[in-house]
């Protein structure tokens, strides 16, 4: 090698303005340096968690890659789920005692391509033991000034009930698939194949005439959700709404975070109706993932966990409009 | 005719809605954190030229339309309808008001346009983007005014009226672009 060095020696830097590849490969290498050094700084701790599991995730609007790991020598086949997030196998360490942990990993999700979509994608996920939601908002806004100090950092935060009243006009917590249909018609949505259910009909019209316009001027806290959305957060039964929040930035679901649900007997309920919900739809059950639930029986900490879609915060930071501007590869390329 | 997926929705593709021809504008994939993913779609409508923005639930399957774009060579009218000709099997096609609707303002006799047929039925005429027309009454020039703003009405002879520069006199050849019925420039031939 030392006899090549002597001729580079006069080489001159590489100009990042000159590729845009190796523009976007500087991007992406800063940020996730800064990340780490967010975390180094609070004590958090970067873990690794196996990709592929016997166990997935039963939730009904989530479609998992499944991997054949069948030897030569075995008759049947041996499917493994790739996982959709790492929040199993991170749950299970935070049961065993490892305290504040985040990873940064590939997850996989069967679905289509699309401007913000990929069927593999990047994401940090942390988990905060002793820390509530709100705090963990506070956190995620640190993080959010610390990698884009030039503004952006002032967030705001709403409850997703005045969300929608406020953009609406709409108590959507007390209203009935009707109302939100009616609410979609007047507001100009035509909407087509849907069934009438509650959270479905919810999410159109926040997905449609709420999301374009959050986030736009600062970044924007969404939080406690309809006690039907709770997916794997604490549900709060006085209010009847889950303690769950979501981020968003110019009109883009940045992060998505539960205070967690520390409950054995919660877990398996909200996995088996998963699955219920799942074979009225026709869809594949899901092995569900007994391992965790025993863990969680040996007693899990109160805790908060956000997980963070990595692309899309880069594309933020780049200015992006399409989630393929941030990435080098094409899904249909390699 | 075959029905298409929401998953092989694309910019282009025809399908019908409400019992007309639609040909999609834009097609956005969407997977919101809850609930089902869907597909955000921007259609027009090939009778109306309305354009509309609807939101199919992925995986719904709908109907597409057997719609075809063919260039035809404008012959004449009679006033009710419009009649093309097809140059390489000199077959000839009507087309009624309704599908002709504006273009009839750019219609020249031997132009080549592109008419739109549905079910092999002409529901739409898209003019070329620039057509080459003559000035059949305007009022008298001004000599050497080409550049001064303002200028006037000038009918053409498929009977569109345009604004043009106060040079232009009649019987002269002018550039038009169609899209926005608006003058160009002076044509040679």
């Amino acid at each position: 090698m030392t006899p090549a060095v002597a001729n580079m020696s006069a080489a001159p830097k590489i100009d990042a303005s000159v590729s845009p590849c190796r523009e976007l490969v500087l991007s992406r290498a800063r940020m996730y340096a800064d990340i780490r050094a967010f975390f180094h700084e609070r004590g958090v701790l970067e873990v690794e968690t196996p990709v592929f599991s016997l166990a997935g995730n039963t939730d009904p609007a989530i479609d998992s890659v499944v991997a054949d790991f069948s030897s030569p020598f075995e008759n049947e086949a041996s499917l493994r789920y790739a996982h959709t997030s790492p929040e199993f196998a991170m749950k299970r360490l935070l049961a065993a005692g490892s305290g504040a942990i985040y990873q940064i990993c590939k997850v996989f999700r069967k679905e289509e391509c699309g401007r913000l979509h990929r069927p593999e994608f990047s994401m940090l996920e942390w988990y905060r033991p002793g820390m509530s939601y709100h705090a963990l908002m506070d956190e995620l806004a640190e993080l959010l000034a610390w990698l884009m100090p030039a503004g952006r950092a002032d967030t705001e935060r709403i409850s997703y009930a005045d969300l929608f009243q406020r953009e609406l006009k709409l108590d959507v917590l007390s209203a009935g698939v009707a109302e939100l249909k009616d609410c979609a018609h007047e507001n100009g949505l035509e909407v087509v194949g849907f069934d009438d259910d509650y959270d479905n009909w919810a999410s159109l019209l926040l997905a449609n005439l709420i999301e374009p316009g959050l986030g736009v001027d600062n970044p924007v806290f969404v939080y406690d959700y309809p006690s039907s959305q709770a997916a794997l957060a604490q549900i709060r039964h006085e209010d009847n709404i889950a303690e769950r929040f979501e981020l968003y930035i110019n009109g883009v679901e940045i992060a998505n975070g539960y205070q967690e649900l520390t409950d054995a007997q919660i877990y398996l309920e909200r996995f088996e109706n998963d699955n219920k919900k799942r074979k009225l739809s026709g869809l594949a059950e899901i092995k569900v993932d007994h391992w965790l639930i025993k863990d969680i029986l040996s007693g899990f900490p109160d805790s908060s966990g956000v997980a963070l879609g990595l692309d899309r915060l880069l594309m933020v930071m780049l200015n992006a409009v399409d989630i393929q501007e941030v990435l080098h590869f094409h899904v249909d390329d390699i | 005719m075959a029905k298409y997926n929401t998953s092989e929705f694309k910019s282009g593709l025809k399908i019908m809605q409400d019992g007309d021809p639609c040909t999609i504008i834009e097609n956005e994939f969407v997977k919101p954190g809850k609930g089902q993913a869907f597909n955000r779609v921007k259609l027009k409508n090939l009778k109306t030229g309305r354009i509309v923005e609807r939101t199919f639930k992925s995986g719904e399957s709908v109907e597409g339309a057997d719609v075809m774009e063919t260039e035809l060579q404008y012959l004449y009218t009679d006033g009710e309808f419009w009649n093309f000709m097809d140059e390489q099997t000199f077959e000839q096609i009507a087309a009624d008001k309704t599908a002709v609707g504006d273009a009839y303002k750019w219609l020249k006799e031997q132009d080549v346009v592109t008419v739109t047929l549905w079910n092999d039925v002409p529901i739409a005429v898209t003019p070329p983007n620039f057509v080459t027309l003559t000035v059949t009454e305007t009022d008298p020039g001004l000599k050497g005014d080409t550049a001064s703003g303002g200028g006037k009405p000038a009918t053409l002879q498929t009977g569109a009226v345009v604004r043009v520069p106060l040079f232009v006199e009649i019987g002269e050849l002018l550039k038009i672009d169609t899209r926005s019925g608006e003058y160009v420039s002076r044509a040679k031939d």
